[in-house]
C-alpha cells in the first residue's frame, strides 16, 4: 500500500504574500522619524509634523503593500488610509475647540461665585483692581444662565406642541393632500431661515402687537421657536413614518378610534426617536446669539420674568463681554468670564445630547424574553 | 356570540381600479370559511371589506352590501369602529404592540379604548383569552415581559388572544400561518377548530391543505389576468370544492394544474 504525501509547501496556494502584523506600526515609526527630519529642515512645528508623517505613512504602507501583497490589497490599504484620514480631519476641529474652551474657560468656571452671581454692579473699577492689585474676580453668569434656561424652556414649550401636532397631521391625516404638501414645503423653507431673520421677525411682530421696543425673554423664545419648529416637525415626522402600518391596523381591527390609536400606539412606539429629536432641536437653538440679541437685549442683572424686561443669555453674555469688556482698559477679566460662559454653554449642549441618548434608551420599545 | 355574514353584489375599488367584482357569498355563523386562490386575486382585499379595514387605505371604497346578521356594514351612519369591535382581525405577520407587555397586549382592545376594568376582571380576561388562544401555559409566568420577545408562532397566538379578548362576533384571519413553521401552524389550526365553537371564522390561505383541514366551506377566487378584477368563482362545502368542483378553473387550481 502506497500513500501519496501531501507536498510540503511553505505557503498555501490560496494566499499571496502578506505584510507582517507589525507592518503599520513599523511604517508609523519610520514616518514619524522621517517627518521629523523633513520638518527639521524647514522649521519644526507639531501640526506640520502630523501632516507630513500622515502622508508619508499612507505612501509607505500602500507602497510596501503593493510590492509584497499586490494591487488589490494595496488599494484596500489606500482606501483605509483615506477613510481614517477623513475621520481625523473631521475630529480635529472638534477636539481643538473643546481643548481651547476647556483651557481658557476652566479658570473662569472654577472662580468662586461664577455660577451663582450676576454682573449687577460689577464695573470696570473692580476688573482694574483684579488685574492691578490681584483682588478676587467679581461677577458671574447666573443671570445669563437663568436667561438661557428660561428662554429655551419657553421656546421648547411653544415649539414641541406645534411641531409635534404638525408632524402628526402630516403623517396621519395629510394623505399627500395639497395642504400637507404645502406644509412640508414651507417647513423646508423655514429650516433655511437665517437665525437673525427669525429674530427680526419676532421683534417686529412684538413691536406691532405689544408696542415699540418690546424686548423680553418671551420675544426671544418666539424667535427661537421659529428656528426650532421646523427641526421638531422634520424629526418627529421621520419617526412617525417609521412606525409600521401594521400596528395602526392592529389597533383599528380591535375597534380603537384613530385618535386613540395615534395617542396610545403610534406615539408611544415613536416616542424615543421624537424625544431625542426634540432634545437635539433644543441643543440646536440654545447657542443662538443673533436672534436673542435683537429680541431680549442684554442685561447685567438677574431677571427671571420672561414677560418683562431685558434678559441676559449665555451667547449674548459672551458676545458683550468680548466686544464691550466691562473694563475697556483691562479686558482680561471679561474675556475670562466669556470663556467660562462658553464652557458652560458647551457643557449644556453636551448634557442635552447625553440626555437625548438616555431618553431614547429609556423610551425604546423593550425587548427581552 | 357569533353572527352570520351575507355579502350582496360587492364591488371593491382602489380609487378607480376595480379590484374585486360582484361577490355574493353567505357565511354561516359558527363555521370556518376558507378563501383560496392565486396571489393578487383579491382574497385579502375582500376579507378586509368584511370589517371595513379596506377603507383605511387612501382611495379605497366599496359598492354593495355586507350584512352582519342582516345589518348592513356599509349602511349610512354606520361607524366603522363599531363594526371592527364586532369583527376582529388577525393579520399575516404577527404584530403585537412593541411597547406593551404580553398582558397589556391581550388587554389592548380594552385599555386602548379607556374602558374601565378592575384588576381582577382584567386577570380573568387575560387568562381566558390566552387559554382561548392556547398560549396560557407558555406565557403565564412572564405576562409582564414584552410581547415582541415571543417566538413568531407565539406572537401570532398572542394576536389571536388579543382579537378574542374584545369578544367579537366574527374573526377574520388573513393568511395567519404564512410566516410560521409547521408546528406553529398546527397549533393555530387546532386553535381555529376550537374557535369555531364560539365564533364565525373566515380565513384566507395560500395553503390548500390547510383550507381542506380547517374549513367547513371554501370559496375559490380567481383573476382573469393582470389588471382585471378578481372574482368569486365557486363557493361550497370544502369536500365538494376539493373533490368534485363544478367549475373547471377550481378543479385546475385545487389539483395543482395552475397557480
Amino acid at each position: 500500500m502506497t500513500s501519496t504525501l501531501t507536498p510540503v509547501r511553505k505557503r498555501s496556494a490560496l494566499t499571496k504574500g502578506q505584510l507582517p502584523k507589525a507592518a503599520p506600526y513599523i511604517v508609523v515609526a519610520v514616518a514619524l522619524v522621517l517627518g521629523a527630519a523633513i520638518l527639521a529642515l524647514i522649521g519644526f512645528n507639531a501640526f506640520g509634523w502630523g501632516i507630513v508623517s500622515g502622508i508619508l505613512f499612507a505612501a509607505g504602507l500602500v507602497g510596501w503593500s503593493l510590492i509584497v501583497e499586490g494591487a488589490r490589497k494595496a488599494k484596500d490599504k489606500l482606501a483605509t488610509c483615506l477613510v481614517v484620514g477623513a475621520f481625523l480631519v473631521a475630529l480635529l476641529p472638534l477636539f481643538s475647540v473643546i481643548w481651547t474652551v476647556l483651557v481658557n474657560g476652566l479658570p473662569g468656571l472654577l472662580d468662586p461665585g461664577f455660577l451663582n452671581t450676576s454682573m449687577n454692579g460689577v464695573t470696570g473699577a473692580f476688573d482694574n483692581k483684579t488685574v492691578e492689585e490681584g483682588a478676587p474676580l467679581l461677577g458671574g453668569i447666573y443671570h445669563a444662565l437663568m436667561g438661557t434656561l428660561l428662554i429655551t424652556v419657553l421656546a421648547t414649550l411653544i415649539s414641541v406642541p406645534v411641531g409635534l401636532l404638525t408632524a402628526i397631521y402630516l403623517v396621519e391625516y395629510g394623505e399627500d393632500r395639497a395642504l400637507a404638501r404645502a406644509i412640508t414645503f414651507f417647513v423646508d423653507v423655514m429650516t433655511g431661515i437665517p437665525s437673525i431673520v427669525a429674530g427680526l421677525f419676532a421683534a417686529a411682530a412684538f413691536f406691532a402687537l405689544v408696542g415699540p421696543g418690546t424686548k423680553t425673554g418671551a420675544v426671544a423664545a418666539v424667535a427661537l421657536s421659529v428656528l426650532m419648529i421646523p427641526v421638531v416637525v422634520r424629526s418627529s415626522e421621520e419617526m412617525l413614518k417609521i412606525v409600521p402600518n401594521e400596528l395602526r391596523e392592529a389597533a383599528y381591527a380591535l375597534g380603537v378610534r384613530k385618535w386613540r390609536t395615534i395617542l396610545k400606539v403610534v406615539l408611544p412606539t415613536a416616542i424615543s426617536g421624537i424625544a431625542s429629536g426634540i432634545t437635539l432641536a433644543i441643543a440646536r437653538v440654545i447657542g443662538e446669539t443673533a436672534p436673542i440679541l435683537v429680541t431680549a437685549g442684554f442685561a447685567t442683572t438677574i431677571n427671571t420674568n420672561v414677560f418683562s424686561g431685558w434678559m441676559a443669555s449665555l451667547p449674548t453674555f459672551i458676545y458683550t463681554q468680548i466686544l464691550n469688556p466691562t473694563s475697556p482698559s483691562n479686558p482680561d477679566p471679561s474675556s475670562q468670564r466669556a470663556w467660562g460662559a462658553a464652557l458652560v454653554l458647551i457643557i449644556l449642549v453636551m448634557l442635552l445630547n447625553l440626555g437625548a441618548r438616555l431618553i431614547a434608551r429609556m423610551f425604546a420599545p423593550k425587548t427581552g424574553r | 356570540m357569533s353572527k352570520r355574514i351575507d355579502v350582496k353584489d360587492l364591488n371593491v375599488y382602489y380609487s378607480k381600479f376595480l379590484a374585486v367584482e360582484d361577490v355574493n357569498i353567505n357565511i354561516e355563523a359558527k363555521s370556518v370559511t376558507a378563501f383560496i386562490g392565486p396571489s393578487g386575486c383579491g382574497k385579502s382585499t375582500f376579507l378586509r371589506t368584511l370589517n371595513r379595514m379596506h377603507e383605511v387605505i387612501p382611495g379605497a371604497r366599496v359598492e354593495g352590501e355586507v350584512l352582519l346578521d342582516g345589518d348592513n356594514l356599509y349602511g349610512p351612519g354606520v361607524d366603522p369602529v363599531t363594526v371592527r369591535s364586532q369583527i376582529g382581525m388577525v393579520f399575516q405577520r404577527p404584530n403585537p404592540f412593541p411597547t406593551m407587555s404580553i398582558r397589556d397586549n391581550v388587554l389592548a382592545g380594552v385599555k386602548l379604548n379607556n374602558t374601565k376594568i378592575s384588576k381582577g376582571e382584567a386577570d380573568v380576561l387575560v387568562e381566558r383569552s390566552l387559554q382561548g388562544a392556547n398560549l396560557w401555559n407558555e406565557v403565564k409566568d412572564r405576562l409582564g415581559k414584552p410581547g415582541s420577545g415571543l417566538s413568531g408562532g407565539q406572537q401570532q397566538r398572542l394576536c389571536i388572544a388579543r382579537a378574542i379578548a374584545v369578544e367579537p362576533q366574527v374573526i377574520l384571519m388573513d393568511e395567519p400561518c404564512s410566516a410560521l413553521d409547521p408546528i406553529s401552524t398546527l397549533a393555530i389550526e387546532d386553535l381555529i377548530n376550537e374557535l369555531k365553537d364560539q365564533y364565525t371564522v373566515v380565513i384566507v390561505t395560500h395553503n390548500m391543505q390547510q383550507a381542506a383541514r380547517v374549513s367547513d366551506k371554501t370559496a375559490f377566487f380567481n383573476i382573469a389576468g393582470t389588471g382585471k378584477p378578481g372574482k368569486l368563482i365557486e363557493f361550497g362545502d370544502t369536500p365538494t370544492i376539493f373533490s368534485n368542483p363544478t367549475e373547471k378553473a377550481t378543479e385546475d387550481y385545487v389539483s395543482g394544474r395552475f397557480g
